[in-house]
C-alpha cells in the first residue's frame, strides 16, 4: 500500500496516454480531476492486488459516452456515490475498492478522483493494460466475469441499474440511457471479488504508467529522449523511425479508421511504414512484412520528446519512433486473439506476437 | 479625394509602421525599437513614419494597430482587471473548479472571486436544471465595488447562450450597465475549462485594451490625425475600438497573422506557406484563401490552456540576432539565444564580440550589412557548415507544418528573412516581396473586418441548407457589426464537423465572413 499524491498523477497520465496506443480519449481532464481530488481529500490510497482480501467487492470506474460531451459538461464527482451506492443496495455488500476498467486513456485516471472523494482505495491493477473501444475487451470477460449489474449515474442524481443476459444487450441499453442522460455518465462495471481480481485482472498496471511518465518527464529535463528507458519498462521494441507523409481517415460506425503512411528516417531510411489504425493503433507493417498487431502494444512517440502521439495527433511532416510491446498473456490465447485480434477489427492478418516478428525480422536482414 | 492609412505592428524586437495610400501602396515605411512599455514605442513609431512623408495629416482617415499589450499583461501578469469569475452548470463540472491547471501565480490574480451557479445546458439544448438567478443576484451584490470585470460560462454556451445573457443581465442591473461582461459563448468553442480559460484572460485584460485605445488616439489626435482607429485580431482581421475593448483576448498573437496577410497581400498569393524572420525568431504560418490556416490544438496563453481561434505556427529559436556557438567537440550550436535589438553592438560585423547569424552571412557574401573585413578571417569552411545547419532548421520545420509533401511557394518577410537563400527544400519557388521588412506592419493596414460564429447546430431541425444559410447569416451581421460594408462581405472560411455518438445530426458549424471597412464619412472621427 502506498498513497498517489499529484506528481504520481502528472507522470500516471503522460503512462496512460503512451498505453492507450493513440486512443483512449485524452487524459487531460481525468488528471485535472483527480489533481483536485487530492487538493480537496488528501492523497489517495493505491492498494496492491494482492492486499485485497478474496472476498473484497472490487468495483472498476469510469465514463461511458461521448468524451466531446465529457469535456464540455464535465462531471459533478458525485456521479459515483450514487452509483456504487445502487450496487450497495441490490448485491447487500460494500464496496472495497475501485480501480480503472482500463489503463489506457482518460479511464485510467476517473478512478482516482472517485475515489477520493468517496474514501476508497485504488487497486494497482486494470483489465486491458492498454485502451480498447468495447465493453467485452477487457480480461475479465476472457474469464467469465459478467459485466453487469452494471450502474450509470450522471450529474443530476440519477443512475440507472441494469442486469442483461449478455454483454452486447449492457452496452445496447447503456449506450442510449447514456444519451438520455446528457451523452456522458459515470459508470460502475464488472463488479468482482478479489479472487476474480487477482486471477482475471493485468497487475501493477499504473505503477508501470507512473515508472514510463517519470522516464518521460526525467528525460525531459535533460534533453533527452526517454525511448530507450520506455522500451526497457515495457519490454518493447523499436519498430520504426520516421516522418508521417500520409493520414487517410475514414469515420465509420463511430470509429476514427485509417492508415498513416511513414517515411523512413535513420536506419530505417528508404523504407515505409504503414500504420493501421481504429480509435487504437492496430497493425503495424512494412511492404515486405508485418512488424506488430493488436492486442500488442503500438505507441507513436514524437521522436524529440517520446510523449506519445495521439492518432487524431498523426499529420503529415510528424517525426515518430513507433515501438510494439508485448500485450498481457492472457490477450495472447484463442479467446483473447478472438476478443481484440486482427480478425475482429476486419483485418486479414494472422496475430504473431510482436517479440518473435522483430526476431524474424533480424534473422531476415542478418 | 486623397485617404491614407497608417499600419503599426508590434513585434518583439522592432515596431514597424507604413503609411499606405488609398490605392494600398506603400508610401514610406519605418521600424523603430520595441519599448519595454509598448506604448512608447508605438507613438515614437507613428511620430517617426508621419515625418517622412508630406501629406496632409488630416487625411490619414485610418490608423490600424497590432500590439502585444494584451498577450504581454497575461504573460506578466500586470495591469490585470480584478474578475468575478461566474460558471453556470452546477451540479455537473464540480470536479473540475474554475482555474484548475493555471498557473498558481496567474490564479493568485484571477481566483479571488469564483462562484459557482446551478444551470446550464445539455449537448442538445436541454437544461441540465434551470439557472438559479436568485444565486446570480446575491454574486452581483456580493462583488459589487470589488471587480471591474465579470466572466461567464454557462456549460454548452454554444449550443445555447441563454444562461449566460440571463446572468449578464442581472449582472449589469445590479453593478450597473458600465461593468465590463465577458460571455464565453462569444469568446470560445465546445471545450468548458479551455473556453472557461479564455473567457477570464478576456475579462481581466478589459482595462488594458481600453487604456492603449485611450493613449493611441490621443496620440494620434496631438499629431492632428483624427483617424478611425483598428485594432488587428489573431484571425488577421480587424475590430474596432468598440469591439476590441469588449474582446481584447482576440488581439494576442495578431502579429504572426498580420504578417502572413501582408506577404498574401505584397505577393498577390493566396496560398502559400509564409516565413518571417525576425531578431529572435521565425514563424512559419500557412496562407489558405489568403489567411492564417488556424490551429487545431488547444493554446497555452500565460500557462493557460484556451481553446479559441489562433494561427498554427510552427516557431524556431532563428533571426537575425540569434548567437552561434562553437562546443568543445566541434559541435555547432544556433541559439536559441539572440542579442535581439542589441545586434548593432554586439554582433561582429559592427564591431561587437558575438557571432551571430547575420555575421555568418554577411562573412559568407550573402549580404552586406555593417563591416565585412571585421568577419573575414573566419574559417571559411565552418561558416558554410553553420550556414547549412541554419537552413536545415527552417527546412524541417517547413516540412513539419505542411500537410503534404507538394511543394508549395514560399514567401520570404520580415527583416531577419535575408538570412535564407533563394532556394528551399520542399518550396516550389520563393518570393521576396518588396518592402518585405514591413509585411507585418503592411498587414495591419490592409486588414478587412470580420465576423465569425461557431455553434453547435441540429441539423435535423430545419435540414443542412437552411441551417448553413442560417450560420452564414448570423456571421455576417457579426461582421457587419464589427464595422465591414455590408454591401462586400465574403464568406472566407467555413467548417462543419458532424459530432460523434450523438443523436439529431449534431453538427458544429464555423463560418468566418470577412469584407472591406465601411467607408468613414468625411470628418468621422473615433
Amino acid at each position: 500500500m502506498r498513497y498517489i499524491g499529484k506528481q504520481e498523477i502528472e507522470d500516471i497520465a503522460v503512462g496512460a496516454a503512451l498505453l492507450g496506443t493513440g486512443g483512449g480519449g485524452d487524459p487531460y481532464i481525468g488528471k485535472l480531476m483527480a489533481l483536485q481530488a487530492i487538493e480537496e481529500f488528501g492523497p489517495i490510497k493505491l492498494l496492491d492486488v494482492d492486499e485485497v482480501p478474496d472476498d473484497a467487492l472490487v468495483v472498476p470506474s469510469g465514463m461511458m459516452g461521448a468524451p466531446t460531451v465529457m469535456i464540455e459538461k464535465a462531471p459533478s464527482g458525485e456521479e459515483a456515490i450514487g452509483a456504487f451506492k445502487s450496487l450497495e443496495e441490490y448485491l447487500g455488500k460494500e464496496v472495497y475498492a475501485t480501480m480503472p476498467i482500463e489503463a489506457g486513456g482518460l479511464n485510467s485516471l476517473l478512478p482516482f478522483a472517485l475515489a477520493a472523494r468517496l474514501g476508497l482505495p485504488v487497486v494497482d491493477v486494470d483489465g486491458m493494460g492498454r485502451a480498447f473501444p468495447e465493453l467485452q475487451m477487457v480480461t475479465f470477460y476472457l474469464d467469465g466475469v459478467s459485466a453487469t449489474p452494471l450502474v450509470i449515474a450522471d450529474e443530476k442524481g440519477n443512475t440507472s441499474l441494469l442486469k442483461t443476459i449478455n454483454n452486447v444487450w449492457a452496452e445496447r441499453i447503456a449506450r442510449t440511457s447514456t444519451i438520455e442522460m446528457g451523452g456522458s455518465v459515470m459508470m460502475a462495471i464488472y463488479p468482482m471479488n478479489g479472487r476474480n481480481l487477482k486471477e482475471s485482472g493485468i497487475h501493477h498496471i499504473l505503477a508501470l504508467e507512473e515508472q514510463i511518465g517519470k522516464a518521460i518527464r526525467l528525460a525531459k529535463q535533460e534533453g533527452k529522449a526517454p525511448i530507450k528507458e520506455i522500451l526497457q519498462l515495457t519490454n518493447g521494441h523499436e519498430l520504426f523511425k520516421g516522418k508521417v507523409i500520409d493520414v487517410n481517415r475514414k469515420t465509420e460506425t463511430g470509429f476514427a479508421r485509417g492508415t498513416a503512411t511513414l517515411e523512413g528516417l535513420d536506419s530505417n531510411l528508404g523504407q515505409e511504414l504503414e500504420l493501421k489504425f481504429q480509435n487504437e493503433h492496430l497493425i503495424a507493417k512494412t511492404k515486405e512484412r508485418v512488424l506488430c498487431v493488436t492486442p500488442d502494444l503500438i505507441a507513436v512517440l514524437d521522436a524529440e520528446t517520446g510523449l506519445p502521439v495521439t492518432t487524431e495527433g498523426l499529420r503529415y511532416g510528424a517525426r515518430c519512433v513507433v515501438i510494439g510491446m508485448p500485450c498481457d498473456p492472457k490477450w495472447r490465447t484463442e479467446k483473447g486473439i478472438k476478443t481484440c485480434g486482427p480478425g475482429y477489427f476486419g483485418y486479414d492478418v494472422d496475430y504473431r506476437p510482436v517479440e518473435e516478428l522483430v526476431l524474424e525480422g533480424v534473422k531476415t536482414i542478418g | 479625394m486623397a485617404n491614407y492609412r497608417i499600419g503599426i505592428d508590434v513585434g518583439g524586437t522592432h515596431t514597424d509602421a507604413v503609411i499606405l495610400d488609398a490605392n494600398y501602396q506603400v508610401v514610406t515605411e519605418t521600424k523603430s525599437p520595441t519599448t519595454e512599455d509598448v506604448s512608447t514605442g508605438i507613438y515614437q513609431a507613428m511620430r517617426k513614419v508621419i515625418s517622412h512623408v508630406n501629406i496632409p495629416l488630416e487625411d490619414i482617415r485610418y490608423a490600424m494597430l497590432g500590439t502585444t499589450h494584451c498577450t504581454n499583461a497575461i504573460v506578466e501578469r500586470k495591469r490585470l482587471n480584478s474578475v468575478a469569475v461566474i460558471r453556470i452548470g452546477a451540479p455537473a463540472t464540480l470536479a473540475v473548479k474554475p482555474l484548475i491547471g493555471v498557473p498558481d501565480d496567474l490564479k493568485d490574480h484571477l481566483g479571488k472571486f469564483v462562484y459557482l451557479v446551478r444551470g446550464g445546458n445539455e449537448f442538445d439544448g436541454r437544461e441540465i436544471t434551470s439557472l438559479d438567478e436568485d444565486e446570480i443576484y446575491k454574486i452581483a451584490h456580493e462583488v459589487k465595488g470589488l471587480v471591474d470585470s465579470v466572466a461567464i460560462t454557462s456549460v454548452f454556451s454554444p449550443v445555447s447562450p441563454k444562461h449566460e445573457e440571463r446572468a449578464a443581465e442581472i449582472i449589469k442591473e445590479v453593478l450597473g450597465e458600465e461593468i465590463a461582461v465577458s460571455l464565453s459563448s462569444e469568446i470560445g468553442s465546445v471545450g468548458l475549462l479551455e473556453r472557461e480559460n479564455a473567457t477570464i484572460l478576456n475579462a481581466a485584460v478589459v482595462n488594458v485594451a481600453k487604456a492603449t485605445a485611450d493613449g493611441f488616439v490621443n496620440a494620434l489626435n496631438e499629431e492632428g490625425i483624427h483617424a478611425k482607429v483598428f485594432f488587428g485580431q489573431n484571425d488577421g482581421t480587424l475590430m474596432s475600438i468598440d469591439y476590441a475593448v469588449k474582446y481584447p483576448i482576440f488581439t494576442v498573437a495578431c502579429g504572426p497573422t498580420n504578417s502572413l496577410r501582408g506577404a498574401s497581400y505584397l505577393t498577390g498569393y493566396s496560398d502559400a506557406l509564409v516565413i518571417d524572420v525576425g531578431g529572435t525568431t521565425t514563424d512559419i504560418g500557412i496562407l489558405v484563401n489568403s489567411f492564417p490556416r488556424e490551429s487545431s490544438l488547444s493554446v497555452e496563453i500565460g500557462g493557460a490552456r484556451t481553446n479559441f481561434r489562433m494561427p498554427d505556427l510552427v516557431s524556431i529559436g532563428l533571426g537575425g540576432g540569434t548567437i552561434v556557438r562553437i562546443q568543445d567537440n566541434g559541435e555547432i550550436k544556433i541559439g536559441p539565444d539572440s542579442v535581439g535589438y542589441q545586434l548593432p553592438e554586439k554582433g561582429m560585423v559592427f564591431g561587437g564580440d558575438t557571432l551571430t547569424t547575420t555575421d555568418v552571412i554577411v562573412a559568407l557574401g550573402k549580404a552586406e550589412i555593417g563591416d565585412p573585413t571585421l568577419v573575414k578571417d573566419l574559417d571559411k569552411e565552418l561558416l558554410k557548415k553553420i550556414y547549412a545547419q541554419m537552413v536545415e532548421q527552417v527546412e524541417v520545420a517547413i516540412d513539419k507544418i505542411k500537410t503534404s509533401a507538394e511543394p508549395m511557394p514560399v514567401i520570404l518577410v520580415g527583416g531577419g528573412s535575408i538570412l535564407l537563400p533563394d532556394q528551399l527544400e520542399g518550396a516550389s519557388t520563393v518570393l521576396r516581396p518588396e518592402n518585405f521588412g514591413v509585411a507585418n506592419a503592411i498587414g495591419a493596414a490592409i486588414a478587412q473586418v470580420s465576423g465569425q460564429i461557431e455553434k453547435v447546430f441540429s441539423l435535423d431541425e430545419m435540414g443542412r441548407e437552411k441551417t448553413l444559410q442560417l450560420a452564414k447569416d448570423m456571421a455576417f451581421e457579426e461582421a457587419v457589426k464589427a464595422g465591414a460594408d455590408p454591401d462586400q462581405l465574403n464568406i472566407v472560411d467555413i467548417e462543419d464537423v458532424p459530432l460523434a455518438y450523438l443523436p439529431g445530426n449534431a453538427t458544429r458549424i464555423r463560418i468566418k465572413a470577412a469584407g472591406n471597412l465601411a467607408e468613414v464619412l468625411d470628418g468621422a472621427g473615433v
